[in-house]
């Protein structure tokens, strides 16, 4: 009911809107004929008046003064307001992605806006998709790309991304020019280098669309890092193929020494993208390094220097998507270790925030763009294309990775071969890339055709994939936590194998990270790291986590096998809960930055309840060795709570507690209250009653949360 | 390093001793290196020859799933069992069967380093010991450590390519 009537709101919200922008004449687009006369330019400054001659003007309205903001910010609502809508549409999200729910409004609008207009939306320009909405989103897949898995995979990703792609757009454009050989009647006039630059376009994998499809379906990490690494990997050689075509269509005639330069230009725009990203991040390192006296724009500086590194590579034609990735990837562990808490939480959120409208825009303009005057329809060519893109990438997925499981540790699977060819999605950027092309007869054809291969993909695989994943049984995402003896023993694994490789000489990946982590140890932190303490051990984290979780009583936390009964007097216990939940209202949680999904950010909103405390200086918290900022006296309290932290916490992990009786618990905590209060003011108090739960065993917690009852009945 | 031939610290009885690991350099400075380089040798022994170097790496060789076992042939060096006995061993210096409290403690200490306080250290192998110790006996017996890793892709974790 509750959806019914807010698709209705939806609804009309957006139909307003594009009547809003019909009746107004915009200067960018052709003039409209319905327009009433009344409302058209009478005065010199453009404003709309009520006729009164020469007398003062008490009301009037100036579109024009405002127009362009004013439009981005319409289409900016609409596509947030579409967005809201389809998470309130009860069961749809469940079986369409929202990548198609957008497309498909986005074709509402523009159906709209035409029958209104009776001529062409606004199309998505190509500059504006590649320079505003395209970084933020790659942005934000660099951002919180899972480093280890995808450094691991990172040879087959490279060999699906320029060999994959270099066997899609060679085949798909030979057998398309074999298409049109075969139909000289209508598609005789497309050459071979047509064919190609088209191929070149239309064979490569989308990040946006296979990022919006793959989040919802939470296959295993191994063959989600497969196929994003791919996807955002292969921009470099599709960038360097259409490029070269169209400029080989530029050229009178084509030698094989232009052919082996373009070979050549792969390489350095890929490795050009990857350098310049490094530096930019390298910069934005270290001057993050010196936010401290400016706390509030240290999140400014990520998505600058960011965004000016992809500007940079697009200045120089190289490839803007590798260079933007490198640098966030470059940046993330300096920075954070750098900025405040807040300042992190901003950059996260807000990069989360920019892609998700950045994303929603997106599909929301090639579903208004569909609707054109310019299509130009040919069953041959559209039907064979389609065929040709889906046989093109089965091929080369099963090929490829037959070669490359020779060398692999991981097999990949057939399972796992069948989703990597299926989820190929195509999307915005091939959309913007042909209407790039140079004029020519049949461009009206590549229009249409791109429209229609990126509205199946986008549909029908999007939509089918997950089914598929489910009928086909593929490894999904390990929900569990890890548990401290996972980890304990996975890393003494890793420093075992790093040793044998030692012993054997050779140099295998525990080698080369081994040496990594060295020369970051020892240069890189020392130098872009202000007050550089050793980053926290994935054990560390890893227990830490756990404790958080077991005091907010999540289910999730692995049960400690743990009846041991312990006799110990009561009120030292107490002390040091007390002294414990004083550390922990002060505590620094934050420390592994989950790799969320704005797609479930919602659920992780419910999760988040522990108030990061008043703004302080990044030192205090995680740190308990080298705590060597003392700034306030309050503080200072907290920071011998925190020294007795660790044997309050392993006293009340140890003991499960005995029986309280009633009259001692809400002493206790009237105690705990008192001196909660005056120690940390800036520990809110709805974090006392989560953080009074014990974090051990399944009795203690029924006991404390009485506890916690009687805090709220108090 | 390559034992036959290349190195130059072998004895003239082709035997290695520990002083020839210390000096691979990397080795020294990785945290369980020495626990490493006693692993080649059998507890007493103060030498390992060439076969015995080659029947411990030999664990590290990528497990063959598709090996059919019959009752009768001896489990392979490479199977997921002798793997995790190998790194149970790297914990189990005293060789009793059982990770003791203490004994984790050591290897906690030598990879958190400076890490953590001793009481974190505490309790962070106190965890460890909880969330495994099945039968409450305040160790780790092989059967539980191995339970505690069944998630873990060990196969994979603990192969070297290069014995192919």
């Amino acid at each position: 009911m509750a959806a019914l009537w807010t698709l209705s709101l939806l609804l009309s919200a957006c139909l307003f809107w594009p009547a809003c922008l019909a009746l107004t004449p915009p200067a960018e687009l052709p003039q409209p004929h319905n327009l009433p006369p009344s409302l058209g330019f009478n005065s010199s400054d453009g404003s709309l008046s009520v006729d009164l001659p020469m007398a003062l003007r008490v009301f009037s309205v100036d579109y024009h003064h405002v127009q362009a903001p004013f439009e981005i910010v319409l289409w900016i609502m609409l596509a947030s307001l579409a967005k809201l809508g389809f998470h309130w549409s009860g069961r749809v999200p469940a079986v369409v992605p929202e990548s198609c729910l957008l497309i498909m409004v986005g074709l509402l609008v523009g159906g709209v806006i035409y029958g209104v207009r009776h001529s062409a939306p606004p199309t998505l320009s190509a500059d504006a998709f590649f320079l505003f909405l395209l970084p933020p989103i790659v942005l934000d897949a660099g951002y919180f790309l899972p480093g280890k898995l995808f450094f691991e995979n990172l040879g087959t990703i490279l060999w699906y991304a320029v060999l994959g792609t270099l066997w899609n757009v060679l085949g798909i454009g030979l057998s398309l020019y074999g298409v049109c050989l075969l139909a000289p009647s209508s598609l005789g006039d497309i050459s071979l280098l047509h064919c190609l630059l088209f191929g070149s376009l239309i064979a490569a994998v989308d990040p946006v669309a296979v990022l919006s499809v793959f989040q919802e379906m939470h296959v295993n990490d191994q063959l989600h890092i497969l196929v994003f690494g791919e996807s955002l990997l292969n921009d470099a050689v599709t960038v360097v193929l259409y490029k070269l075509f169209e400029s080989f269509l530029r050229l009178p005639s084509v030698s094989g020494l232009d052919v082996l330069l373009g070979g050549c230009r792969v390489l350095v725009v890929g490795l050009g993208g990857l350098f310049v990203g490094l530096f930019f991040g390298l910069v934005a390192a270290l001057t993050s390094r010196f936010t401290s006296r400016a706390q509030v724009i240290a999140p400014l500086f990520v998505f600058l220097y960011s965004y000016l590194s992809y500007l940079t590579s697009e200045m120089l034609h190289l490839s803007g998507i590798m260079a933007i990735v490198t640098c966030a990837v470059t940046m993330k562990q300096y920075v954070e270790a750098n900025v405040s808490e807040r300042s992190k939480t901003s950059i996260q959120y807000f990069l989360k925030m920019w892609s998700s409208v950045s994303e929603t825009l997106i599909f929301i303009f090639l579903g208004v763009s569909t609707i054109q005057d310019v299509h130009m329809w040919s069953w041959s060519f559209v039907c064979s294309t389609l065929l040709l893109c889906l046989i093109w990438r089965a091929t080369g997925v099963l090929l490829l990775t037959a070669v490359v499981n020779k060398l692999r540790r991981n097999t990949v699977t057939f399972r796992d071969q069948f989703i990597i060819a299926y989820g190929g999605l195509r999307g915005a950027i091939c959309f913007s890339l042909v209407f790039l092309i140079d004029d020519f007869p049949k461009k009206r054809l590549f229009i249409t055709t791109t429209i229609v291969v990126i509205l199946f993909t986008v549909f029908v695989q999007g939509m089918t994939i997950k089914p598929l994943v489910e009928l086909l049984d593929v490894k999904r995402k390990k929900r569990a936590l890890p548990t401290v003896s996972e980890e304990i023993h996975s890393r003494l694994i890793d420093h075992l194998l790093a040793g044998i490789e030692d012993v054997v000489g050779y140099w295998g990946q525990h080698y080369w990270k081994d040496k990594f982590e060295q020369f970051n140890k020892k240069y890189l932190r020392r130098f872009l790291i202000r007050d550089d303490h050793q980053a926290p051990s994935s054990i560390l984290r890893v227990y830490q986590e756990l404790e958080r979780r077991d005091q907010r009583g999540d289910e999730e936390a692995p049960p400690l096998v743990d009846t041991r009964s312990d006799s110990r007097p009561l009120l030292p216990e107490e002390m040091d809960s007390i002294r414990r939940i004083l550390s922990r209202n002060l505590q620094n949680f934050n420390n592994k930055t989950r790799a969320y999904s704005r797609h479930t950010l919602h659920q992780d909103a419910t999760m988040d309840r522990t108030r990061k405390p008043l703004h302080r200086h990044q030192s205090l918290g995680e740190r308990y060795t080298f705590n060597t900022q003392g700034e306030d006296g309050e503080f200072s309290g907290s920071r011998r709570g925190r020294a007795g932290l660790s044997r309050s916490h392993t006293v009340c992990s140890m003991s499960p507690r005995p029986v309280l009786q009633d009259s001692s618990v809400p002493g206790a905590t009237s105690q705990t209250r008192g001196l909660v209060d005056p120690k940390s003011s800036a520990a809110r108090k709805e974090q006392i009653s989560p953080q009074h739960q014990a974090p051990v065993g399944r009795t203690p917690k029924k006991q404390l949360s009485f506890v916690s009852e009687s805090e709220k009945q108090q | 390093m390559g034992f036959n031939g290349t190195s130059p610290l072998l004895d003239q009885r082709g035997e290695l001793r520990p002083e020839d690991f210390g000096a691979i350099r990397e080795l020294s400075m990785n945290p369980i290196g020495d626990r490493i380089i006693s692993a080649f040798f059998s507890p007493g022994k103060e030498t390992v020859d060439f076969a015995s170097f080659v029947r411990i790496l030999a664990h590290f060789h990528p497990t063959e799933t598709s090996r059919s076992r019959d009752g009768v042939q001896p489990e392979p060096a490479n199977s997921r069992t002798r793997k995790l006995k190998f790194a149970f061993q790297l914990y189990d210096q005293d060789r009793d069967g059982k990770i003791s409290r203490e004994e984790l403690l050591q290897v906690l200490r030598t990879m958190l380093e400076m890490q953590v306080t001793e009481e974190q250290l505490q309790s962070i192998a106190e965890r460890a010991i909880q969330e495994a110790d099945l039968d409450q006996d305040d160790a780790i017996s092989f059967d539980e450590f191995r339970k505690s890793l069944e998630k873990v892709d060990i196969d994979h974790k603990m192969s070297i390519r290069f014995l192919s």
